[in-house]
């Protein structure tokens, strides 16, 4: 249990994994195993103590810390992945390239929303986001095909979560910021797509870098969730709980 | 422009495909001399001609901050730059492989998508489209784009990473209404992931580092600019040297694309439009 703490009457974390079940047998259909894996984890767990679960805030405080888990996550999971014992061998050598650029701007986004959460909260860090722990559950980081699925889930789920939170944001500045990292997360998911597609990392013979599935084949509009989504659907890597009352999450 | 009006259109499927067919069929038959005066006008504040006049004298006052209806034409005008060029491209035998084929066509109808859906939004307010000449001779370019797929390429990699610019530097604008910014934000990201594609099949990483680019040098500015894709400091924070572990410099610029103003983007625009 992390040591920033902020009370609230919080409704149990248990209401947003039903959010989770059921995200994670639709809109994230084909990934949901994953999350199910990290998910089921917590379900024998205790219920956290109420009064020691962190809330992300409100208002852009809110939003920064929730992009400050999502980054997180993020940094996280690359940091397993380039770190793996067989990462040498499991990726070739351009893959390996792909995934440390990765690896280096989540832990570039990761550290700067410290930063800047930091600043904005005049160095009162009880209001900070703590450190999160993770679990990928049955994820194996020797595994091309689940490294990379997974990948592209994040990166995806990044993007439906920017997209869906700028609205969100009160100040023009963090909101610029947020527009500049969320295009380089779409990037990141296309290049990631077009990998797992063609099994090549020299572009070309498919549409899946953005495919019907992401990006709405009757408008052209990539995908747009709010956090009360987004939180439900990561959670089931998240394993150090938080809420988020003010988006209904908690 | 109102967002009521917005909603209206779009929820209405069979509204936008008649709004688009019956503009397909009126754009080329309306008067000439719309188009002329227009010419001269830059193309993001180029409404209709009874809203240009107040589109120029609001962008005097407040030459930071657009209105909708402005960012909404501006946005259609690059649209309707991409739609043009894909459609050209797809339509040219021999162009693009057989094996980059897929790739077009799922970003061409993207185009075609945001083309629809934009004058769905607009309405009456929709600007005509300009003519384009993807040459770049209004330039004063003389390009081989649609007999060399290399420089098809690397105009495809020039549009797409403007566009992204493009969006992301009309967002601040768009920060009261929630609707449209959050259309804006969709579109950012799938021009996004458009750039990253075309990026990687020409060689170059989906990401941008610093301003580096292999594009001819009569597009450095897809890449400069006031805030250009050097940058490196966020949020008030240099960031340059802080992460020495994690690809430096290079890695902070990659990390995050940075804006371009409305006149920046139709600086470079310009190249292509006849009028």
């Amino acid at each position: 249990m992390k040591n920033k703490i902020k009370v609230h009457d919080v409704k149990p974390i248990r209401n947003g994994r039903r959010q989770f079940l059921k995200l994670s047998g639709t809109a994230l259909m084909g990934t949901g195993l994953l999350f199910m894996a990290g998910c089921s984890d917590d379900d024998d767990g205790p219920n956290p103590d109420p009064n020691q679960i962190f809330d992300l805030g409100t208002g852009d405080l809110g939003v920064l810390n929730y992009a400050y888990a999502l980054e997180q996550l993020e940094a996280d999971f690359y940091s397993k992945v380039v770190n793996d014992a067989n990462f040498t061998s499991t990726f070739s050598a351009n893959e390996q390239q792909v995934l440390i650029d990765l690896y280096n701007h989540e832990i570039i986004h990761r550290d700067f929303f410290k930063v800047a959460i930091t600043a904005a909260v005049n160095n009162d860090t009880s209001k900070l986001l703590p450190e999160l722990e993770f679990n990928y559950g049955s994820l194996n980081f020797g595994n091309r095909d689940m490294v990379l699925a997974t990948s592209q889930t994040l990166e995806d789920t990044g993007v439906a979560a920017y997209n869906g939170a700028g609205k969100i944001i009160s100040d023009p500045g963090y909101l610029l910021v947020a527009g500049k990292i969320v295009s380089v997360e779409a990037r990141h998911a296309s290049a990631i797509r077009n990998i797992i597609a063609t099994g090549t990392v020299d572009g070309g013979d498919s549409a899946a870098f953005a495919g019907d599935d992401i990006v709405d084949p009757m408008n052209g509009l990539g995908r747009a969730l709010p956090p009360s989504e987004i939180i439900s659907a990561a959670g089931g890597f998240i394993v150090t709980p938080f809420t988020y009352m003010e988006q209904g999450v908690g | 422009m109102n967002i009521i009006k917005i909603l209206d259109h779009l929820s209405d499927k069979e509204l936008l495909s008649k709004t688009s067919s019956r503009r397909d069929s009126f754009d080329h038959m309306k008067n000439m001399g719309k188009k002329i005066a227009l010419a001269s006008i830059p193309f993001g504040l180029a409404a209709t001609s009874s809203k240009t006049k107040a589109a120029t004298m609001s962008m005097a006052s407040a030459s930071m901050m657009a209105t909708p209806t402005e960012i909404l034409n501006f946005a259609l005008t690059l649209e309707y730059l991409e739609r043009n060029f894909y459609r050209m491209g797809l339509d040219t035998s021999g162009l693009i492989p057989q094996e980059d084929q897929a790739v077009f066509a799922q970003i061409s109808q993207h185009e075609d998508d945001h083309v629809d859906f934009l004058l769905a939004a607009l309405g009456d307010d929709a600007i005509d489209e300009p003519t384009f000449d993807f040459t770049g001779a209004p330039g004063g370019l003389n390009l081989d784009t649609f007999t060399n797929y290399q420089t098809f390429l690397a105009l495809s990699q020039g549009f797409e990473d403007t566009g992204v610019r493009a969006y992301k530097g009309q967002a601040g604008a768009l920060i009261d209404d929630d609707a449209l910014l959050t259309y804006a934000l969709q579109i950012h990201s799938v021009e996004a992931r458009h750039a990253s594609q075309v990026r990687r099949m020409r060689g170059e990483k989906g990401w941008i580092i610093k301003s580096e680019n292999t594009l001819p040098s009569a597009f450095s500015a897809i890449y400069g600019g006031a805030t250009p894709e050097s940058n490196t400091t966020q949020g008030g924070v240099n960031l340059s040297g802080m992460f020495p572990n994690n690809g430096g410099d290079n890695a902070i610029t990659a990390a995050f694309d940075e804006p371009l103003t409305m006149q920046e983007v139709v600086d470079i625009a310009s190249i292509f439009i006849v009028s």
